[in-house]
């Protein structure tokens, strides 16, 4: 493991009961990268992160993190790591019984014993960073799709963490707030020196952001390449997915009888 | 066809018991990591007020037209036996021994246990509690353990709450309206309930319900499917499963307190 290296995936293999899921991943993050790990719906994106996070063992294979076996490690242990990460959820999880402002001080009042004002400060700095000062005071019931994501990463980056997992961070935003989100993943890494890493679909908008990009299919990484390679790929599948094709090597139709079949056509029909 | 009915039974008990080993595990792990409720009460007295203070109408309400009705039929019966002198012992004593903890379980179920339910379901479906795990900060020690100790502390005062109140209606009707004498309603009541045998052991089975409904509430919500139709079947699990078990245990525990005694 490299020392710029932050998150290496070695030859995982995952599966939820008997159906799997991860078939063999390797993956790496270099330090201040933006990497995206993209794929259709259920390729096992999500899982990639729950095993980063260690919500999930992997069955063979290793996760590490800042050169830590996250699979292997304690309950403690495991909570030591996490005050390191930040993790960025598809639709905010913000707490809905408390405001804006205690949703981003929850780390800072759970995990240090800063003095009331210290907190007050480091929570409008965050929530400066992404926007939002003004609306300290609002319940998340009244926030907009985009704006509770922006609350949910200043909260992510409440304890400054070393590494920022966004899961479909662009999922469901309008075409504004589809770049602010997108320019302040890119921002925030550089400027606080984070390691990023998101799961998403949404092609365009995340390789305008990514150093790196990692194309997820059957639970194996088919393709990997920086933007610029992912978009001049002639691989069939990248291809379909970039182009946003509705046929090729994932097909339109779901795996079925021929239709011949299924609508009894030349059966005798009693 | 029967081998597939007995399939499907044995399939059922089976989950049924995996349900209550994974219930007993959850109580034994939110006592284990009860101290975040003792250590910051002002978590554990937030939860008191959501589930104890703002029961506090339906308990009141119910407690006062129950001990009314004591009152109406209590009369109605004793005066043919020319013991309506007797009437402030027996809406004591079935108040504070039966109807108190029992009613006020019920109305604690289906008040504040599918309140909880709801709540912790939903929190697990907006994976609430996965950015608490992610955030470092256990949800059964943040989020469990504090409304499990409320309910518990909640419950025999809303019950005590109940009986007062139902001895008030008693009071009303009994001596107001019909005109029971007013010094024997209260001398008879003095005379006659014994604080260990009567108050006591209500108390306790008002504590016992406490731990049972409220533990039912935490684990269908943190059990339940992440979806608005999971959420909605472990609530209402919750409101049935516990009044069944309040008056199951009601039985067990009234047959132990007062076996031999009159």
């Amino acid at each position: 493991m490299q020392h710029d290296t932050l998150v290496e995936i070695r030859d995982v293999v995952f599966g939820y009961g008997a159906r799997p899921v991860l078939k063999g991943v390797n993956l790496t993050a270099r330090r201040g990268q933006v990497v995206a790990i993209m794929g259709s719906s259920g390729c096992g994106k999500t899982t990639l992160l729950r095993l980063i996070g260690g919500q999930v063992r992997p069955r063979q294979g290793s996760v590490r993190v800042a050169g830590e076996s996250v699979g292997e490690l304690d309950r403690a242990g495991l909570y030591r790591l996490r005050r390191k990460m930040g993790m960025l959820f598809q639709f905010g999880a913000l707490f809905t019984d408390m405001p804006v402002f205690d949703n981003v001080a929850f780390q800072l009042r759970e995990h240090t014993d800063l003095p009331e004002d210290v907190i007050r400060d480091l929570v409008l700095m965050k929530l400066d960073a992404v926007g939002l000062r003004g609306a300290a005071e609002l319940m998340p019931s009244e926030l907009s799709g985009g704006m509770a994501r922006r609350v949910a990463l200043a909260r992510a980056i409440a304890l400054d963490p070393m590494l920022v997992m966004y899961d479909e961070p662009f999922a469901g935003l309008d075409p504004i707030s589809l770049g602010v989100t997108g320019n302040l993943i890119r921002r925030l890494t550089d400027t606080l020196g984070l390691t990023s890493l998101l799961v998403t679909h949404d092609v365009q908008e995340s390789l305008k952001i990514v150093d790196y990009v990692y194309f997820v299919s059957d639970g194996i990484i088919v393709a990997e390449g920086t933007a610029d390679e992912i978009r001049a790929s002639t691989l069939p599948y990248v291809h379909q997915f970039v182009h946003g094709e509705s046929d090729g090597p994932v097909p339109f139709h779901y795996p079925a009888p021929t239709y011949a079949e299924d609508l009894r056509l030349g059966a005798q029909r009693a | 066809m029967p081998r597939r009915w007995i399939e499907g039974l044995g399939r059922r008990t089976i989950e049924g018991v995996w349900r209550i080993g994974f219930a007993a595990r959850f109580f034994g792990v939110m006592l284990l990591h009860s101290g975040t409720a003792f250590q910051r009460l002002g978590l554990t007295i937030r939860e008191m007020y959501f589930s104890g203070v703002l029961s506090l109408t339906i308990i009141l309400v119910s407690g006062l037209f129950v001990g009314m009705v004591l009152g109406l039929q209590g009369y109605d019966t004793l005066q043919r036996f020319g013991s309506e002198s007797a009437l402030g012992t027996l809406v004591a004593l079935s108040l504070v021994r039966e109807l108190g903890p029992v009613l006020a379980g019920l109305m604690f179920a289906s008040r504040a246990g599918s309140a909880i339910t709801a709540e912790i379901g939903l929190m697990k479906a907006t994976e609430q509690l996965s950015a608490m795990e992610m955030m470092a900060v256990d949800p059964i020690a943040r989020v469990v353990a504090p409304r499990f100790w409320a309910g518990v502390i909640s419950m025999p005062l809303l019950a005590a709450l109940f009986s007062a109140m139902g001895i008030l209606g008693g009071y009303l009707v009994g001596v107001r309206l019909i005109g029971v004498d007013e010094g024997t309603f209260w001398s008879q009541m003095q005379g006659s309930v014994d604080f260990t045998q009567d108050i006591l052991n209500g108390v306790v089975k008002s504590v016992v319900f406490g731990v049972a409904i409220t533990t039912i509430a935490l684990f269908e919500g943190y059990d339940a499917p992440p979806t608005a139709e999971g959420v909605s079947g472990a609530t209402t699990r919750t409101v049935v499963t516990s009044s069944l078990v309040v008056l199951a245990l009601d039985f067990v525990l009234t047959a132990f307190m007062f076996r031999g005694t009159n």
